[in-house]
């Protein structure tokens, strides 16, 4: 008998290791074996058990269940997994053989279209490799949606002697999980389209920049890298190519600033993490000095799949100028959270509404935070709004690694401005002044505000303003996001008829 | 994980130092290592390490102090750290975040007096969609109630 448990840290958070530890002991005989997750977060931890080879769902479970779970009498039961409503809605391009293969299997990556596009890119020029990606439209994951192609043509004309690529795993927007999913659920993908990364543009060497909050990512995706390394899809020759690439995992240190690229590259080289200005820009001058990509876990993940299906495939989901499949990290106070892969393109009502169902206290909805700490909170009023780049951003939003954090209506929106504020004062780098006084400076004046004083809305404007355009980087330049639709949205909560306390 | 370790020698220090030395930006990872073997950046590494790799005390300092995971003295027995983002806000994160701290007598990056357990804040552990979150060393707890808190700090011997 086959029973699968993910080992994804939000199950293992959830109780997964009891489960299975109960599991063993009410059938010894039966084959435990640990997956990534699903993405149902809110059904974990999540057993399935493979009947006629059909895997039927248990969830959420706990050690209790086990016995009913199988013998297949638990009230848990959910009934085949692919087929629940979640999972038959999604399109899964990225995230495939998250929570169906056991995450440090090569064997179960090959058996389910792993190497596919490695081999298949094998076989193409740097060139080729990177007008495949162009023709994809993929855009980076990270954040800001730039062309991924575009970036690998600046570092495959450039010529050096050695040139990188970088991998960003540093996810450290609050709502957001889809990196740490695919690195414990399936980082062979990753790996697969690192390498791809480093034949297009020419690079032998890449490194995974992962933040140290994740120590479950980095035990998994040290071992995968170990695994393919021995198995010849890392190193010398890969797969038998006359082409080398190789990599590391390095561990970031506990700094949310350190996810800007620039930092990120001046941590990778033992420095402060400071940003850096730009130009140049790091596909010329990064990592050491060298040419370097610089992508989001992501965005380097999807690349297996284009090759694998090719180009046109990946662009025949989605809309406008965002093509392909957005990774919905649905968070905070919902119903149904977790990771939902569709195309872009999705409204913000559809997923709110409809997938999460709603908050988990059932209260009222009152606000979404879309995009992480630097994103705007929306309001109801903005549930039409389809999440694509540029569409979203026309309605005020920013889809950014696109995390989604619900809040119900006893949310506190001048105490989440004020948040917005702490966060960039205790994380900014310090390099530039609007971002590491202006923080400080928002504080006291939200402060204000909620003590009364009506004067200081004016001047929460006016910093908010001197943020955006005088900031080196998102972090300075991007909080007034958060801050401004708080008090664009929800007036109420700033205004000062609340009479002064004192 | 993190442990009240002995006072290292400098045979110890030296050797994690050497290492890494031989990495493409060897800093950080010579910092975590000796993190992880001693609980902290024991003192006499701090000339090791700066004429190792040819940089000032003042810039070695001046990285340390960046990163909010380096400790230049030992942390409890164990660390506790708790997510204050705004997805295990939006799950009562502020209210289990104070409560704890006031039931220990403790404010952020404090220790309990018996040396049993620092409470840090940490941004966000990638559990948004199972908040509020928190994390006892490597180990990764969800929907963290007050139940579940007294738990873990009763296990920790807080
Ligand atoms: C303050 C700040 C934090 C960021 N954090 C991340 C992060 O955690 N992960 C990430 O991939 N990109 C992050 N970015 C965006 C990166 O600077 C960069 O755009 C991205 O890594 C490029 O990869 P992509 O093109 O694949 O998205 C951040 C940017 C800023 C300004
Ligand atoms: S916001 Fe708390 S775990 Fe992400």
């Amino acid at each position: 008998m086959k029973v699968y448990v993910p080992m994804d840290s939000a199950a293992k958070a959830l109780g997964a290791e009891e489960v299975v530890a109960a599991l063993q002991e009410a059938a010894p005989e039966a084959q435990v074996i640990r997956t990534g997750t699903r993405g149902m977060i809110w059904l974990e931890p999540l057993v399935e058990v493979e009947i006629d080879g059909i895997r039927h769902g248990f969830g959420p479970a706990t050690p209790v269940d086990a016995a009913a779970i199988l013998d297949g009498s638990s009230a848990k039961a959910l009934g085949p997994v692919d087929d629940l409503d979640w999972m038959k809605r999604q399109t899964r391009l990225t995230f495939a053989r998250v929570g169906v293969i056991d995450p440090l299997s090569m064997d179960d990556y090959e058996a389910h279209g792993g190497l596919a596009g490695l081999k298949r890119a094998l076989t193409m020029t740097g060139q080729q490799i990177v007008d495949e990606v162009k023709t994809s439209g993929l855009r980076g994951r990270g954040g800001a949606g730039f062309p991924t192609g575009i970036k690998w043509q600046t570092v495959h004309d450039s010529d050096a002697p050695q040139k990188y690529i970088v991998c960003n795993a540093d996810e450290g927007d609050s709502g957001t999980f889809a990196d740490r999913m695919i690195m414990e659920g399936d980082p062979f993908t990753l790996i697969e389209g690192m390498a791809i990364a480093g034949l297009g543009v020419g690079a032998t060497k890449g490194y995974v920049y992962l933040r140290s909050e994740y120590p479950d990512a980095i035990a998994v995706m040290t071992r995968a890298v170990e695994i393919a390394r021995a198995e010849g899809v890392l190193g010398e020759n890969i797969l038998g190519s006359p082409h080398s690439f190789d990599m590391e995992i390095r561990k970031g240190a506990g700094a949310y600033v350190c996810g800007e690229e620039t930092s990120l590259l001046n941590s990778l080289e033992g420095k402060r993490g400071v940003v850096r200005a730009k130009p140049p820009l790091p596909a010329l001058e990064g990592f050491l000095g060298r040419p370097t990509v610089v992508n989001n876990v992501i965005s380097l993940a999807t690349v297996p799949v284009i090759f694998e299906k090719g180009a046109e495939h990946h662009a025949s989901f989605g809309i406008g100028k965002s093509r392909g499949t957005i990774t919905l990290q649905i968070a905070g106070n919902v119903a149904r959270g977790g990771l939902f892969e569709t195309g872009f393109g999705v409204t913000l009502g559809e997923v709110i509404d409809d997938l999460a169902g709603g908050t988990a206290t059932g209260r009222p909805f009152k606000a979404v935070q879309v995009g992480g700490p630097l994103g705007a909170y929306m309001p109801r009023s903005k549930f039409d709004a389809p999440m694509g780049y540029e569409e979203f951003g026309a309605e005020g939003g920013l889809i950014g690694h696109a995390g989604l954090v619900v809040f119900d209506d006893t949310a506190d929106m001048l105490g989440m401005a004020r948040f917005a504020m702490e966060f960039c004062a205790v994380e900014s780098c310090g390099k530039c002044t609007p971002c590491r006084i202006g923080a400080v400076r928002g504080v006291e004046t939200i402060d204000r505000i909620a003590r009364g004083d009506a004067d200081a809305v004016t001047i929460l404007t006016d910093l908010c303003e001197t943020m955006t355009d005088g900031s080196l980087c998102a972090l300075g330049g991007f909080t007034p996001y958060p801050v401004m639709s708080a008090l664009t949205h929800f007036p109420d909560e700033f205004s000062t008829t609340k009479e002064a306390a004192e | 994980m993190q442990s009240a370790a002995p006072t290292p020698t400098e045979d110890e220090i030296a050797a994690l130092i050497e290492s890494n030395a031989d990495l493409e930006g060897p800093l950080l990872p010579m910092l975590h290592a000796l993190q992880e073997s001693f609980g902290h950046i024991p003192r006499p590494a701090m000339q090791m390490i700066a004429d190792r790799l040819n940089i000032t005390k003042a810039e070695l300092h001046g990285v340390i102090s960046f990163y909010h995971d380096f400790r230049e003295a030992p942390a409890g027995k164990h660390v506790l750290k708790i997510c204050r983002a705004e997805a295990c806000q939006a799950m009562g994160g502020n209210a289990l975040a104070e409560e704890t701290l006031a039931k220990l007598g403790l404010d952020w990056h404090g220790t309990t007096i018996n040396g049993a357990v620092t409470v840090e804040p940490v941004y966000c552990l990638g559990l948004c969609a199972c908040g509020p979150a928190a994390m006892m060393d490597d180990r990764c707890v969800g929907r963290v109630d007050r139940r579940r808190m007294d738990a873990l700090l009763a296990e920790a011997g807080a």
